[in-house]
């Protein structure tokens, strides 16, 4: 039997300040995770994954990345992630400086 | 020290160029990201958590005023107004934006400097003592060799596609402050039973996933046969290290599993045989890079002033005992300015910070200045009757942190703040272990003692090499630390001890400060450090400092 799937949205970094986006059911890209799209199924995340790497003019690194729903839409599940929402805990830079 | 000749500027030159238009090329979608990948990684860009990053090689660690200003330049024009010092000497920029990288690296041509094979499967920037040419108890200053070995390395045809990156590093001190037991290949300048200066070529150190100490390939080699050597061995390693899989595939696995004794015979023969070709341009340039590298025009002054604002100023005289170190001339002194401020970010100095400091190598410093693999920078030559003009200038850029050697002079990596390979946070943990330290005011009696923080197990922190190491893991998603003891990077090199289960990231600043108040209590008296006290009891007493839990359970 295969594992459950977890839920994922898929992100990137934008291709010209490298900034962490997200993919949106419309597929544009946003820069908050709660406008993502939060995939439940394996194989619409596999269709989701190649249409968003088809963006390669505007983006670079494309993954599936664990998220669960929240309150205001999908939110990171790992640490790593996390921090891709708000930026470095050393200074205010990144999303959360802006 | 070493400038650019016409074939260096338009070498550079050049690579500004081509890059400039593979950026463009990948922005107007002429180039995949799978493509352009390769090429921005040959010229030092990455990709990080929040936004590219540039890694902008310092070869050997050697600046001068006019490049400190320039890298301070940079930081205000296009990042966020400073930069990170890193442990192979290097600067990296955490903000900067694709269109304005080739900008960036223009700049830096300008000044002699480059971001090339700060990345990728290739020699990478040639580290050296950053005392070079100025400590006490050097035979020779490993510099020119260094930049030999960068002349020689870059864009070598050969090596562009190594089983994986290599990196060498040079020291011409008794005292090795390079590391050069934990490198590809590490260089140490010794002289033989003739009196002759050579190296002693060491092998197949490194620490990351598998940490290894390096081991002796020659004795002595002849300084005029450096190259033919080194490209010996690159050149069995390039056929013989394994791509087969990224984990086993630096030099150190290959002397592993092949034994020292193979690559020997292998390099030996190899040696052999392109020993003819080299033909002695060699050992020309060599000479001229030397002539570079010729001592700075000393000055011959009094020191009384000195003295007299030592016994007079007494927060001068803590900078003085901790930050200096014995220079090779009469007057002289080694500067280390500490960029380890209290709760500060290891490494990082602002672009202000970056000005004041080649404005004092311009006024004092006969316009030099170092980056130490510790993330601290140096001025090299600094005459003693200067020293308290120079603390002056240093506490008005908020750069007399009178620390260095000691707790709060942490190696940290960046970490999963920024970096996209890690796997905890290093910076808040090395921010909080001084800040709570110098609440303390304990660091100066607790005396030399090396903490060293990787935020994951390629161990750019060099946390084997740690008096005390942490490694930062991920444990299920939550950060988890490992502490290691007893580890050392200097010329007795010693892979720290694990010491047992990981900390949480609420209990690994607790379970420093019950290390160190442990140790305290262990040791013989004030003039034994932590890592004598540790190889003189074994790590025992220690661990069960670290857990008392499970020691009180042993005991009952």
């Amino acid at each position: 039997m295969s594992r459950a799937f977890t839920p994922k949205v898929i992100t990137a970094n934008a291709l010209l300040e490298g900034d962490a986006i997200w993919f949106t059911e419309t597929s544009e890209w946003t820069r908050d995770i709660a406008q993502a799209e939060l995939i439940t199924d394996a194989a619409h995340g596999d269709i989701r994954l190649l249409e968003a790497k088809a963006d390669q003019s505007i983006v670079a690194g494309v993954y599936l990345a664990d998220a669960k729903a929240g309150p205001n839409g999908p939110e990171p599940v790992h640490l790593r992630e996390t921090f891709r929402t708000r930026g470095p805990s050393n200074y205010a830079h990144g999303k959360q400086g802006t | 020290m070493y400038i650019y000749n016409d074939f260096d500027e338009e070498f550079v030159r050049n690579r500004v160029a081509q890059f400039r238009g593979q950026v463009n090329r990948r922005i107007d979608g002429s180039l995949t990201e799978d493509e352009f990948k390769p090429l921005r990684l040959m010229n030092g860009l990455y990709l990080q958590l929040h936004a590219y990053m540039l890694r902008v090689a310092v070869p050997y660690g050697t600046l001068n005023s006019a490049q400190m200003d320039k890298l301070a330049y940079i930081a205000d024009r296009w990042d966020k107004g400073y930069g990170h010092f890193t442990t192979r000497q290097n600067i990296q920029y955490n903000w900067p934006e694709l269109r304005d990288v080739p900008d960036m690296l223009s700049a830096l041509a300008d000044v002699g400097m480059h971001a090339i094979q700060t990345s990728g499967n290739t020699i990478r920037n040639v580290t050296a003592d950053h005392f070079a040419g100025a400590a006490a108890d050097e035979i020779e200053d490993p510099r020119p060799t260094a930049e030999l070995l960068r002349q020689w390395s870059t864009d070598h045809p050969e090596f562009q596609f190594l089983p994986r990156k290599f990196k060498i590093a040079v020291t011409g001190a008794q005292a090795d402050r390079a590391v050069t037991r934990a490198h590809d290949i590490g260089l140490r300048v010794v002289r033989n039973d003739a009196g002759e200066a050579g190296y002693e070529v060491i092998v197949g150190g490194g620490l990351g996933r598998t940490p290894l100490v390096g081991k002796v390939l020659r004795p002595f080699l002849p300084k005029s046969d450096l190259l033919p050597y080194c490209e010996a061995i690159v050149s069995v390693y390039n056929l013989l290290g394994r791509r087969d899989n990224k984990y086993k595939a630096r030099i150190k696995i290959t002397v592993h599993e092949n034994g020292l004794e193979k690559i020997q015979e292998l390099v030996e023969s190899r040696f052999a045989q392109i020993r003819p070709g080299f033909a002695g341009v060699d050992r020309r340039l060599l000479s001229e890079i030397e002539q570079s590298f010729a001592a700075p025009t000393y000055v011959i002054n009094s020191t009384d002033g000195y003295e007299a604002a030592r016994l007079a100023h007494p927060a001068f005289r803590s900078w003085t005992d901790t930050n200096l170190s014995d220079h090779k001339t009469d007057g002289y002194a080694v500067v280390s300015i500490s960029i380890k401020k209290h709760g500060a970010t290891p490494g990082d100095a602002t672009s202000d910070q970056m000005r004041a400091m080649a404005s004092l190598a311009r006024d004092y410093g006969h316009d030099e200045l170092r980056i130490s693999h510790e993330q601290n920078v140096i001025l090299p030559h600094v005459h003693k009757s200067d020293l308290l003009a120079i603390y002056t200038a240093l506490r008005a850029a908020d750069l007399a942190t009178a620390n260095i050697g000691l707790i709060s002079d942490i190696i940290a990596c960046p970490g999963m703040d920024y970096c996209a390979l890690a796997t905890a946070r290093s910076i808040p943990v090395a921010q909080e272990i001084a800040t709570r330290f110098d609440t303390l005011k304990l660091e100066h009696e607790v005396g030399p003692l090396k903490i060293k923080i990787s935020g994951c197990i390629n161990a750019c922190g060099h946390h084997h090499v740690g008096h005390i190491g942490i490694l930062g893991l991920d444990r299920a998603g939550v950060e988890n630390y490992q502490i290691t003891l007893g580890g050392d990077g200097t010329e007795t090199t010693t892979i720290g001890e694990r010491a047992g289960p990981g900390f949480g990231a609420d209990d690994i600043v607790p379970a420093i400060e019950r290390l160190v108040f442990g140790y305290l209590e262990l040791r013989d008296n004030a003039d034994e450090t932590f890592l004598m006290a540790f190889r003189r009891l074994g790590a025992d007493p220690f661990v069960a400092i670290l857990y008392p839990e499970k020691a009180a359970k042993n005991a009952a």
